[in-house]
């Protein structure tokens, strides 16, 4: 058989039909797509696409399986290194990572590493082709992992198969983290979390839900329980706003509460479920990254006539992934640039009514190598919206920390690490993810979770 | 899962649980508060501890079906379970010997000035309960409020039981008697606190509320029960419950906890088939 040229495209829902629902926008290859795809990879001798991804999946012998119709094997040659494949499969930035190293991508055309990821990944979802990369045995030496969003998922796991007794403690009522509460159903469904959740339990990680670490117990307590080890991915939970006249309005969200009421709370079947939302007609997304377009999304999806963004630099400076700006602009986001908020104007029942929107140009470039914004003065008019969403970003939740003061934090209430595998100012209490390094992406907590499981290991080892 | 040792129907609508939770149980101070989810479909509610034995492993929550979720829970007995409860969150209460003190609850606010009573009572204060309802039918806890209370009073706005009036009514007379008061605790309705507040800032009592936001995940992470305090954006869930009352923006916080009475209205009446005055 010749070989494909061609880079497989995946099948999404129509723009059409998704903007109107909740459900997964990207359907996946079937199995004819991927053996077509798998059969585009070189093999190359040195695989560079592995140098792209943070947690050194072993891409080319996973794709080599697939082309051989060892789909179980594949999963089980992705979960050597990465325990939620399906997860990243959805949600990595591959075009950043892997797929940006790929010898085709000179040509334009990399493998689509990441739809190959999720169809060997969802291959073993369930229980009948889950598959084990490893046997593990459960050890004697227990570590507790604090949150269970993707930094704790991959830390856990990574542990659990050299043989640690790993319990994670999670403040919600679900596991997942930001998986769970933050990225939309239409993105990354919450089977495929669960599912993923369902095989870190059967390699033995138990899970603790409902435990604000903290509150319901602080970290001596899980040392006298006897706990060797503490991971600490807590995840970035606060989020800012922009201390602008009227923010605190009625309808005015924080990304976070928008999303929290839509995904963890499924506000979206509302009355069915008793969470409510305020749905709007007009609903402003103020920003420009990943959960702003998850916002948005959101919105058109909740029956907006008009679902926008707004941001204070232009279309090239938005730093969400292409893909999701591509997706946003199918489903018909309005996207309005170089606008900036001054202030909110509500009703006399304190409902957001307008926003006051000044006019921005670009000036010379700033620290983050961006040119930055600049107000044009005079410029300043009204804009009219029903619901607000302020998506600018999140800093450190000082729950946990404001009560470890052995945990050295820097100006900005995030933890300091002293060394690569996320070691703390605490013994035996180490660290990784947005609360470590303000926030970034999914594989990055993830990469940071697997630097601190082999931490971890050497810290027990050595006592 | 949290089991339900014992319920009791106290007054109408109010329902007091004493769980099983022996985590939150140990570490539980008075001025905190729980999340609970009781069933899946149910939203994130958060209720504030009205008292705990740590000996035992249990808590006391009083609940007033206010809404859907809070009637899914009214609907539970003894033996079953809440599906999901956290805690205990928010900041404790800061109670030291002040002097002379007054708690004020309002309804099912009472709850909480309960264990707040006790505590100022135990630090060596002058203790002065007031607990305001709305009828005879709706007194609770007035038997163990008057064993941590040097004065104890209870109003009814109807005059159905003990004195008629409103707790602010009966405030005003203490202030008048020529009390020198050092500190007050309210803990009641949005409207009474701020009456409360008013009152007690023209006196220059120093005053603590605890506010009743809605919250979701209650310990920082969404912003849903932001409230002003002193001109600064606070959460209630983290940097609270209580704050200064003379600087909350009560007027913001009537508003806010009403930003879901259309929808709180729909679901309750889906779930009971009746509306909020139990007409069907």
């Amino acid at each position: 058989m010749a070989k494909n040229k061609i880079r497989i495209e995946m099948p999404k829902q129509s723009a059409e039909s998704r903007s109107k629902n909740f459900e997964e926008v990207a359907l996946g290859y079937t199995e004819e797509m991927a053996l077509l795809e798998a059969e585009r990879c070189l093999e190359c001798k040195d695989p560079v696409c592995i140098e792209g991804c943070p947690v050194n999946v072993q891409i080319p012998s996973f794709i080599k399986y697939i082309k051989e119709k060892k789909y179980a094997e594949a999963a089980a040659k992705i979960k050597e290194t990465n325990s939620l494949p399906s997860v990243c499969g959805r949600v990595c930035p591959q075009e950043e990572q892997c797929e940006a190293k790929c010898i085709l991508s000179k040509a334009g055309k990399p493998v689509a590493i990441g739809r190959l990821e999720r169809f060997a990944g969802d291959f073993a979802l369930d229980e009948k082709t889950r598959t084990c990369a490893v046997k593990f045995k459960a050890g004697k030496n227990s570590v507790a992992v604090v949150g269970s969003g993707p930094g704790g998922l991959t830390c856990a796991a990574d542990l659990a198969i050299k043989g640690y007794d790993v319990t994670i403690y999670e403040a919600l009522h679900e596991a997942g983290g930001v998986l769970v509460y933050g990225i939309p159903e239409f993105r990354l469904p919450k089977s495929i979390v669960k599912a993923e959740v369902e095989y870190l339990k059967s390699i033995g990680v138990k899970f603790q839900m409902n435990v604000v670490i903290g509150k319901t117990m602080s970290l001596h307590d899980l040392f006298d329980e006897g706990f060797k080890a503490v991971y600490l991915g807590l995840g970035a939970g606060l989020p800012k706003f922009m201390n602008l006249p009227g923010e605190n309005l009625l309808s005015i969200y924080s990304a976070n509460e928008y999303l929290t009421r839509t995904n963890l709370m499924k506000a979206y079947k509302f009355p069915e479920y008793d969470t409510p939302i305020k749905k709007g007609n007009k609903v402003a997304v103020i920003g420009g990254g990943n959960v702003a377009m998850d916002a948005v999304r959101s919105a058109l999806r909740y029956g907006a006539n008009q679902a926008m963004i707004i941001y204070r630099r232009s279309k090239e400076e938005l730093p969400a992934r292409k893909e999701e700006i591509e997706n946003a602009e199918e489903e018909g986001v309005k996207f309005h640039f170089l606008v900036n908020p001054l202030e909110f104007i509500g009703d006399d029942d304190g409902f957001v009514k307008h926003i006051k929107l000044q006019k921005m140009e670009l000036g010379e470039p700033d620290s983050s190598g961006r040119r930055k914004p600049v107000p044009i003065k005079g410029s300043e008019f009204l804009f009219d919206v029903d619901v607000v969403v302020v998506a600018i970003g999140q800093t450190a939740n000082p729950v946990l920390l404001e009560v470890t003061p052995e945990i050295k934090t820097n100006k900005w209430g995030n933890i300091e690490i002293f060394n690569e595998y996320g070691q703390t100012s605490m013994k035996g209490v180490f660290a990784g993810g947005d609360i470590v390094t303000g926030e970034a992406t999914v594989i990055q907590a993830m990469g940071a979770g697997k630097k601190s499981a082999e931490g971890i290991d050497l810290f027990i080892k050595s006592l | 899962m949290t089991l339900i040792i014992e319920k009791e129907t106290h007054a109408r609508n109010i329902h007091k649980f004493v769980i099983k939770s022996p985590l939150i149980a140990r570490h539980a101070k008075p001025g905190q508060f729980v999340v609970i989810r009781a069933f899946e479909k149910s939203e994130r509610i958060p209720i504030t501890i009205c008292d705990k034995d740590a000996k035992n492993g249990t808590i006391t929550l009083y609940i007033q079906e206010v809404g859907a979720s809070t009637a899914r829970i009214a609907g539970l007995k003894e033996g079953e379970n809440f599906l999901d409860i956290a805690g205990p969150l928010g900041r404790p209460a800061h109670i030291t010997k002040v002097g002379k003190v007054i708690t004020i609850g309002g309804g099912v606010g009472s709850a909480i000035t309960y264990p707040e009573t006790k505590a100022y009572k135990e630090s060596g204060n002058y203790v002065i309960s007031i607990m305001g309802f709305r009828s005879k039918d709706h007194v609770i806890l007035e038997d163990e409020m008057k064993v941590v209370s040097d004065e104890a009073y209870i109003t009814t706005d109807d005059g159905s039981y003990k004195e008629k009036g409103f707790v602010t009514d009966k405030l005003r007379e203490i202030i008048k008697r020529g009390d020198k008061i050092d500190e007050v605790l309210v803990i009641g309705p949005a409207i009474m606190m701020k009456v409360v507040s008013d009152i007690t800032k023209e006196h220059k009592i120093k005053t603590i509320a605890s506010l009743n936001s809605i919250m979701v995940d209650g310990t920082g992470m969404c912003g849903a029960c932001r409230v002003e305090v002193g001109g600064k954006t606070k959460f209630a869930c983290v940097d609270g419950p209580e704050f200064d009352a003379h600087q909350v923006d009560f007027d913001l916080l009537l508003k806010r906890i009403a930003m879901y009475a259309d929808e709180e209205k729909e679901s309750y009446e889906k779930i009971t088939g009746k509306d909020k005055d139990g007409k069907e």
